[in-house]
């Protein structure tokens, strides 16, 4: 990296220091962004460039950091500004016609319910006893990102604007140029989908790996 | 008295507005008697913590791997 200028940190921080020369753990980090956002925004390019720009502005402070914990919680914090941003420029480029594939609006649950609209016999959610033990396993996580990925595009993005970037459903509607019955339709089949997936890969095998 | 199709819609959208009395009720009433929309009403917000400790998890993650 290039040294001349520095003008504004005379006193670079030990802890910045280490962190910022912490090449692994700076570029699994980077490799982090760049999942979480190519599965939000669903464009390469678009990733790229909202993870550049959220690690340019948290590096910029990256002294009042104590810890690599600290910075990657704040970065992953700008990151999803900037995931809100670009969803909110991108309203106008949306089509929704890109975004309610015919498959998606034609799904239906009879491989979830029966005619009345019942749990299939060995459809029903089972207990998960105590659910957020998973949430310290590393395995847990790749089974998640996994479950995560197998949503149907659409189904993924409007989950995660909703649970992660945290956009009010107004906000969705409008990004995404579809009405609120549409988006709660969406997001339940995607928490169905969800619960199902970790269920089966997870829940249902002892909660170990 | 509703389906379990309904059930897990009303539960799904219980965690993006504020249900009505009405459906609040109707709502106990079926998870009182199915066990599988009882296991999904402990899910969905389950699903909503797990996305939320989605980045920061991923700390952890790559800092505690103590096995448990």
């Amino acid at each position: 990296m290039n040294q001349t200028n520095v003008a504004d940190t005379p006193q670079p921080d030990p802890a910045e220091v280490s962190i910022l020369s912490d090449t692994a753990f700076l570029t699994d980090l980077r490799r982090q962004m760049v999942k979480f956002a190519t599965l939000q925004l669903s464009n390469g390019q678009h990733a790229e460039d909202a993870v550049q720009e959220a690690l340019m502005g948290a590096l910029k402070n990256a002294k009042s950091f104590a810890g690599r914990a600290a910075l990657k919680t704040w970065v992953f914090a700008i990151l999803k500004n900037k995931i809100a941003d670009v969803l909110r420029q991108k309203q106008r480029m949306v089509e929704a016609s890109s975004l309610l594939h015919e498959d998606e609006e034609g799904e239906d649950f009879s491989e979830l319910f029966d005619r009345k609209g019942f749990w299939q016999s060995d459809e029903k959610p089972a207990t998960w006893g105590n659910p957020q033990n998973a949430l310290h396993q590393n395995q847990f996580w790749k089974v998640f990102e996994l479950c995560l990925e197998a949503l149907p595009g659409n189904q993924a993005r409007v989950f995660m604007m909703k649970e992660f970037v945290e956009l009010d459903s107004g906000e969705i509607c409008n990004t995404v140029g579809i009405t609120t019955s549409n988006l709660n339709v969406m997001l339940h089949r995607s928490r169905l989908r969800l619960r199902e997936c970790l269920e089966n890969t997870w829940f249902l095998k002892g909660e170990r790996a | 008295m509703m389906n379990c199709q309904q059930a897990t819609q009303l539960i799904s959208e219980s965690q993006d507005r504020s249900l009505t009395g009405v459906e609040k009720i109707s709502l106990k009433f079926h998870t009182m008697m199915c066990s599988g929309c009882k296991n999904f009403s402990l899910q969905v917000p389950f699903l909503s913590q797990a996305m939320k400790a989605y980045a920061k998890g991923l700390d952890e993650a790559g800092v505690d791997d103590a096995k448990q």
